[in-house]
């Protein structure tokens, strides 16, 4: 990368054409936000009149017909489509919470510790993430109605929240980002008689940390986007997620397009930012993962 | 670590180690025992029985191997089926060769361009499937969507995108397209970013053109991360779903179904035959698990570190 690119004429052509595809997959996302913001007029395209590719006045109304509804939690009144986002926030931090102390003490244990089963019980994490995860989806389904957690909104929350938790990705990765994690400070720390609790805390968890702002970060917007899981587990209303909600949107009114992008609009943004912030340890995840398979 | 001179002491210490060692695998091992191998093994018992909506609690009957057997005698599976393989044929190359393209154009760009293109390329996997089916079909859509407009504007007559049985299957294939390269852009900047520099110039010096550059240097060296792009795009395509649901539920015709799709429909939509409908979710996970098992195969024969 120490080289400096040259200005040459196949440079200029494939900058053109990357411009180009830039906006090729940019554009649905400023179609979304502007559609959220458009009246009526706007949205429907009239025979000889041109595509209001900008909108002519920016009108809330779209967002005041998404909160029309209202439901109660905790006590607060709010529209369902705040629910709806309050849900996917709370799926996507409990799931973020769980797979990053779960994962980082069990990848610590797997990459630092030798013990009967280790090699077992490693490889049954590896192959179990190389099937696909949404061959379980009916079995998992009845898994929960047998353990009664599809019966509340609750209940059925976490019935989205466990699977996601227990995927192996997370274990595969602390393991690898514990590999780095030299031998001899541990055992520095047992000789000063620091017991295995502080040992992982004052040690390992400096030293891995990086590995877990990637993991929290993958997990969180993989558990945002976990729209199958989230398709069967969750029927009741107030029980939905953003996505989930905006698909059943666009299947009850599926021509009302203003209404339908001002969620998509409430579904995409909030992510879109995390995703921003936090976007050097999400690549540093990604390549981690990939590195040694 | 584990073996010293003291046979007596070091099986004592083994055994604590061993124990401390389950402490920390066991919150890790609870949700993965219980939500993610429980239902593995729930789905493969399942298959080989009638299980279905009906007699899911008063108790189904073992039938060995007659939903395979009816799986391969049913034409919308075997159409499902073969669907999944054009989307697979078609989606792996391109995303593989498209992100290498990007990939090899931007990594040596100044750093805020190439986070900038990387950003770009990886929004419609970070914004979900659902808020990017719903801008596509506003686009798509044969009144009001945009792509009819423009080909209006140019004189043309607006075509019916995914409401025609030819045409549907190459939607879902664009906006998969544009939902796949996101990742594989990211781990070929990184691996073009890892491949050693001063054979690139050696051979720079001794005259190679900017072709042959590639072909003999970074091409080799890339092929892992090429090799698992090819996997995961595979292994991503066959389980296309949430596209399809949204989109075009299988029609028209089920000329958009996959087999994930189809599972998905029988299992919570149409007869509710879950023991055909969890055979269907084997056969799927065979097949990929072939396509994983080579996978791991690659990785661990070479690696780009």
């Amino acid at each position: 990368m120490s080289k400096k690119q040259k200005i040459t004429p196949y440079f200029v052509i494939t900058a053109i054409l990357l411009i180009a595809l830039a906006i090729f997959f940019l554009f649905p996302l400023y179609w979304i936000v502007t559609g959220s913001v458009k009246e009526k007029s706007d949205i429907i395209i009239k025979a000889g009149e041109s595509v209001k590719w900008i909108p002519t006045t920016v009108s809330w109304d779209n967002f005041t017909r998404l909160f029309k509804t209202q439901t109660e939690l905790f006590g607060l009144k709010m529209p369902l489509a705040i629910r709806w986002l309050f849900n996917s926030v709370f799926i996507s931090v409990v799931a973020m919470a769980l797979t990053c102390f779960s994962a980082s003490l069990a990848g610590y244990a797997l990459a630092k510790k030798r013990f009967w089963g280790r090699g077992f019980v490693f490889s049954l994490f590896v192959c179990a993430m190389a099937l696909p995860k949404q061959v379980i989806l009916i079995p998992l389904l009845r898994e929960m109605s047998l353990l009664h957690l599809i019966d509340t909104a609750w209940g059925s929350i976490f019935a989205v929240i466990f699977p996601v938790v227990g995927w192996p990705f997370g274990v595969f990765l602390m393991k690898q980002f514990s590999e780095g994690i030299p031998s001899s400070l541990l055992e520095a720390a047992r000789i000063d008689g620091a017991g295995e609790v502080k040992t992982f805390m004052n040690v390992a968890l400096p030293i891995i940390q990086p590995g877990i702002g990637a993991l929290a970060i993958f997990t969180f917007i993989n558990a945002w986007n976990e729209y199958p899981l989230q398709l069967i587990m969750l029927s009741k209303s107030e029980a939905k997620t953003i996505a989930l909600g905006i698909a059943g949107l666009q299947s009850e009114m599926s021509n009302d397009y203003g209404l339908i992008m001002a969620g998509a609009a409430l579904a995409a943004v909030p992510i879109i930012i995390v995703f921003l912030c936090f976007q050097k340890y999400f690549t540093q995840g990604i390549t981690m993962g990939a590195v040694k398979g | 670590m584990a073996t010293t001179n003291a046979p007596k002491r070091s099986l004592v210490l083994q055994r604590r180690e061993t124990i401390i060692s389950y402490l920390f695998l066991l919150p890790a091992l609870f949700f993965f025992v219980g939500f993610v191998l429980t239902p593995m093994a729930m789905g493969v018992i399942t298959s080989f029985t009638n299980s279905n909506f009906n007699n899911v609690n008063t108790g189904s009957q073992f039938v060995f191997l007659d939903n395979y057997i009816r799986l391969f005698k049913d034409p919308i599976f075997l159409k499902s089926a073969w669907n999944t393989v054009v989307i697979v044929v078609v989606a792996v190359p391109t995303v593989t060769a498209f992100s290498l393209w990007v990939g090899s154009a931007i990594y040596r760009m100044h750093s805020a361009a190439r986070s900038f293109f990387r950003c770009v390329f990886y929004l419609p996997v970070v914004t979900g499937s659902v808020a990017v089916v719903v801008v596509w079909k506003w686009m798509f859509d044969k009144y009001n969507g945009l792509f009819n407009y423009i080909i209006r504007a140019m004189g043309g007559q607006g075509l019916m995108w995914t409401e025609s049985e030819k045409m549907a299957l190459w939607c879902i294939i664009l906006i998969l397209f544009t939902t796949s390269i996101g990742q594989p852009i990211v781990l070929y900047v990184s691996a073009l970013g890892n491949v050693d520099h001063s054979l690139v110039e050696a051979a720079q010096v001794d005259g190679a053109t900017d072709f042959q550059v590639f072909w003999k240097i970074k091409w080799p060296s890339i092929m892992p991360t090429t090799l698992y792009v090819a996997v995961i795009t595979t292994i991503n395509s066959f389980q296309c779903f949430a596209l399809i649901q949204l989109l075009t539920s299988g029609g028209p015709n089920y000329s958009t179904s996959t087999v994930m799709y189809y599972l998905y429909e029988i299992a919570f939509r149409t007869t509710k035959d879950f023991g055909y409908a969890d055979a269907m979710g084997v056969i799927l996970a065979i097949v990929i698990a072939l396509f994983s098992a080579l996978q791991f195969k690659v990785m661990n024969g070479g690696t780009t570190e």
